[in-house]
């Protein structure tokens, strides 16, 4: 192994990992050399802000980055990870969303801990950059496990909130079975091919004697729930609900965006490389079953979280249906249908951390009047969830529009079709459990007429998300065009 | 020019809802120069439009990737249809001068749903309709559930689903033909020369003619209409019956007939003398015009009689539009322009000039109040109003009528019959409520005679009369002189039959 070529080789694949890893640390040493004495909400700026800059600092250090890969011999031999293409795309969209969730920070209450909460979100979200790029199945694992301790961490972070424990203990349990799940199916696949190299691992899974094989089932099954836990797609979503519900605000955004980003960026790489049918008969059955499961369930909730829970798994399903029929117009059609959702969920998650804040409780009740007691919020939350809805000329309309177009001129025929008015149809259901939040936003009598004062910064920013909702709406072209050209060419 | 009346609405629409919440007056006189200006702009471009068949306003490309054109244009029906926009908004405005409570958002909700109108009757890119149809919906739903009557958030959301699901199996049907034409471009002209295939057009035109009928009333998926327009506040039943029943309409013509005409082909086998979905289409019609006027006979609540009729008069519309020939067509396109005025009258002079007023819209209840003494514009307005409903000649309910009924005799005779005992019963309901409503036989008793139990009923106002004076003047001037509308129409029905919407 030839270390002059190999160490700047993996720093420079790893640059914006490094910046974030580095902007954890110092966030920690600021916050917990620096400003033991100082106010709660100094604290909570300061250290927000660094993050924040972190997260541009590796924006910046990717500009550099173009089309690179690294391997186990520095730049020869079997590739570990990848940048630039479509890897930069789900990783500059986690970059930019994460620093979005460091904002939501500035308006909540729920830890001391500032420091600490932050420096956990950024090397989450390191875990997710690293699983953009892998092309190896113990990257993989490293990377997701690395996103994933996270994740448990800060749902648990409102310590003095019982649902928070519980959230955080449901999730961590689930996901350490499924973990458990994944590094099975791993094994098995290493067995067939003798290497952890994606590409690798799937040629060798191609060849007659290993694609009969019922253990090839067993590990494709194994490794999809392992993954279908993270998008949570039926049947892998029991901690979803729970997690989103006891979370903290700011903590469930970055759940339901960032880390949401990172694993269908994952299931993408996986999945351009399977050329197993067997593969994509899994990711149909999720997807059907995720859309049934997560719209029906919706329409009985009574908490606006856990409403948001289900309905991540209603898009997951949308979204793997997609993932079924991958092509290059897919996958770009995918990338953006996940973008624009995540930056929906975090404005989404904003504002019902502000009510909850507010009310004490994000049960529908809590919603009444907000009309009276914020016009912009409840603006804001309109638009929001009219988008998730998919009424055009939202940018959400947009998304499930060029998704479903894709799926139906990917894959022609029955299966497709009926799966995609299935989806369709979906989507009337869902307008009707988003009008029951949005019926006590402007409709029904407020029980409270007291005004809800928000940080200046957050509303700024939940204001530019909304903006940007309408905007990207009314010309749908342009992210489509930013994904294509950075996938291509960077 | 006549984007402009997309344009105004929108940004009318923007307007009011930044302008401060206490000054009512300020938000109506707002709205009121808005809508005016769109109605101004649609007689201009209605007017300057005669004769030159369609013209293409403005067509750029909107997503390159998906051939999607932001194509605006327009053609004789269009025309005919923004005209009848412009006077619905503007009539509507005009009879929502007594809002108070949130006037501003009421105004601004109200000019975004008829910003999304225009834009329907303008596009002429499939996926373009399908945005501004979309964008139709929600205001709808907040203007029932907030300004309604009569349970309201259970008609505000029962309109919103059905008319969501409607755009659902359009969207299906819109994809599906948009894949199959090898998703090149989603202009109409494109999607109706892209040779579909017979089979394909076979289940996407009911699907799609299915979508939007639910919005024109189409039995029996009417159920929205009679609980949406009684719960909504005036001026939304007038748009909602005047214009946003038309809009479904319109897309069945437009869209289904129009990129699907093979899906009207006999199927080859019939049952009962039910060979083609043309026919199960054209009798879906008739049953809703004969459903409609019976159960309006019976109804005890004044809306619902005036609910269900509507249900009655698009079935003349629908119907026409099976009729597949020229007149019958040209019935069909006159009938939504003469129904949306005449639906809006009779709305506003229910919801805004009676209701408003008593407070009450049970039959038993009026007939105790005297109101052709107490209201007698209000009497002589309804009487007016039923006299146009009716299908007097004179009104031009009459020519439409008229021109649907020739048309269907021409393709099939029994449907004919069965419509003209529809406008039977429409004389007697409308008689019915006439009578009960206002010149009713009971004598003033002790009860409720002016000195003891009478409260003020209020004067009749400014905008009352001038918005009746603009409905009513309407209906008059086209049922005296059609030709106005029919040089538009006319030409525009014979290019789109010959187009291939009929074979």
């Amino acid at each position: 192994m030839n270390y002059q070529e190999f160490y700047p080789a993996l720093f420079r694949v790893m640059l914006p990992e490094t910046a974030l890893e580095v902007a954890a640390l110092i966030v920690l040493v600021v916050d917990l050399a620096f400003l033991r004495k100082a106010a709660l909400n100094v604290r909570t700026g300061i250290a927000s802000l660094l993050g924040i800059a972190g997260c541009l600092a590796g924006l910046w250090l990717m500009q550099g980055q173009g089309v690179t890969t690294f391997s186990v011999d520095g730049t020869t031999g079997t590739t570990l990870l990848v940048t630039g293409g479509y890897t930069a795309v789900a990783q500059i969209a986690i970059l930019i969303l994460t620093a979005f969730t460091l904002v939501l920070l500035l308006d909540s209450r729920f830890t001391r801990h500032v420091g600490e909460y932050v420096a956990i979100v950024l090397m989450s979200a390191t875990g997710g950059l690293i699983i953009c790029g892998a092309q190896d199945l113990l990257v993989i694992f490293v990377g997701l496990e690395l996103l994933s301790l996270g994740l448990y961490v800060i749902t648990a972070f409102a310590k003095r909130s019982g649902k928070s424990a519980e959230g955080a203990l449901k999730y961590y349990l689930f996901g350490g079975m499924s973990a458990a799940f994944l590094l099975f199916g791993f094994s098995y696949l290493y067995g067939f091919a003798g290497s952890t190299n994606l590409q690798e691992v799937f040629a060798a899974v191609v060849a007659p004697s290993v694609a009969s094989s019922p253990l090839l089932y067993v590990a494709l099954v194994a490794v999809a729930a392992g993954l279908g836990f993270k998008v949570a797609a039926f049947p892998f979503h029991l901690w979803a609900p729970d997690a989103y519900e006891g979370a903290p605000a700011p903590a469930a955004a970055f759940i339901a965006s960032v880390s949401k980003v990172a694993s269908f960026a994952l299931l993408i790489t996986i999945t351009m490389n399977v050329q197993s049918p067997r593969w994509g008969l899994l990711l149909l059955i999720l997807a059907a079953a995720s859309m049934f499961a997560g719209n029906l369930a919706a329409l009985a909730q009574v908490s606006v979280r856990r409403l948001l829970a289900y309905s991540a798994i209603a898009h997951a399903g949308y979204m793997l249906l997609a993932l079924a029929y991958l092509s290059d117009r897919s996958r770009s059609a995918l990338l953006y249908y996940i973008l624009t959702y995540a930056l929906t969920t975090i404005g989404a998650f904003g504002v019902v951390g502000v009510v909850e804040r507010a009310m004490g409780t994000d049960r529908f009740d809590g919603f009444l009047g907000l009309n009276k007691r914020n016009p912009l919020l409840a603006a804001v939350l309109l638009v929001l969830f009219l988008s998730l809805a998919g009424i055009p000329p939202l940018v959400g309309f947009w998304a499930k529009f060029n998704l479903f177009a894709t799926v139906l001129a990917v894959g022609g025929g029955v299966v497709p079709f009926t799966l995609v008015a299935l989806a369709v149809g979906f989507s009337a259901v869902s307008l009707y459990y988003y009008l029951q939040v949005l019926k006590r936003v402007y409709v029904m009598a407020p029980t409270d007429e007291n005004r809800i004062n928000v940080d200046p910064v957050v509303t700024l920013v939940l204001v530019l998300i909304a903006a940007a909702v309408v905007v990207l709406g009314c010309f749908p072209a342009l992210p489509q065009s930013w994904i294509d050209t950075v996938g291509k060419t960077l | 020019m006549l984007a402009w009346t997309i344009y105004i609405s929108f940004a009318g629409a923007l307007v009011e809802a930044l302008l401060p919440k206490k000054k009512p007056e300020l938000a109506r006189i707002f709205a009121l120069l808005i809508a005016a200006a769109g109605f101004a702009i649609a007689i201009a471009g209605f007017a300057s439009g005669m004769g030159h068949g369609r013209t293409t306003i403005t067509d750029v490309v909107w997503v390159p990737s998906m051939g999607i054109h932001y194509m605006l244009a327009a053609d004789g029906i269009s025309r005919v249809l923004v005209l009848l926009t412009g006077l619905a908004a503007t009539a509507g405005v005009l009879f929502s001068w007594n809002i108070e409570r949130r006037a501003n958002e009421f105004f601004a909700f109200f000019l975004a749903l008829i910003g999304g109108v225009y834009g329907v009757f303008l596009s002429f890119d499939l996926f373009l309709l399908f945005v501004f149809y979309e964008i139709a919906i929600v205001p709808k739903y907040f203007l029932i559930a907030i300004w309604g009557s009569t349970r309201r958030e259970y008609a505000a959301m029962k309109l919103a689903l059905y008319s969501f699901v409607g755009s659902a199996m359009v969207l299906i049907a819109l994809l599906a033909a948009y894949a199959a034409s090898g998703s090149h471009s989603t202009t109409l002209d494109a999607l109706a020369h892209a040779g579909l295939s017979p089979h394909f057009q076979l289940w996407a035109f009911p699907l799609t003619f299915v979508g939007f009928g639910i919005l024109a009333g189409l039995w029996p998926f009417h159920t929205w209409a009679p609980t949406g327009h009684v719960a909504a506040p005036t001026a939304a039943s007038m748009v909602l019956a005047g214009v946003i029943m038309k809009l479904g309409a319109y897309g069945c013509l437009r869209v289904a007939m129009g990129l699907f005409p093979h899906g009207m082909d006999p199927w080859g086998f019939s049952l009962l003398g039910v060979g083609s979905w043309r026919d199960v289409f054209a009798i879906l019609a008739v049953i809703g015009i004969l459903y409609g006027a019976l159960v309006a006979l019976v109804q005890t609540d004044f809306k619902f009689v005036i609910g269900y009729s509507s249900v009655s008069h698009m079935g003349f519309v629908l119907l026409g539009l099976m009729t597949l020939n020229q007149i019958g067509l040209t019935g069909a396109v006159l009938q939504m322009y003469s129904h949306g005025v005449i639906a809006g009258l009779l709305f506003a002079i229910v919801g805004r000039v009676v209701y408003d007023r008593t407070h009450t819209r049970q039959f038993g209840e009026l007939e105790h109040m005297h109101l052709l003494r107490r209201l007698p514009f209000a009497a002589w307005a309804f009487l007016i109003a039923g006299m146009a409903s009716m299908g007097l000649p004179g009104f031009s309910g009459f020519v439409a009528e008229l021109q649907v009924l020739v048309g269907s005799w021409h393709a099939t005779p029994w449907w004919t019959v069965a419509a003209g005992v529809g406008i039977v019963v429409g004389v007697a309901y409308t008689w019915r409520a006439l009578q009960r409503a206002f010149f009713t036989d009971l004598r003033p008793t002790a009860e409720d005679h002016p000195a003891t139990g009478w409260h003020d009923l209020g004067a009749i106002t400014w905008p009352e009369i001038a918005g009746f004076s603009l409905l009513t003047a309407a209906t008059l001037l086209i049922g005296v002189y059609p030709r106005i509308l029919l040089d538009a129409i006319e030409p525009a029905v014979k290019t789109f039959l010959a187009a291939g919407g009929a074979q």
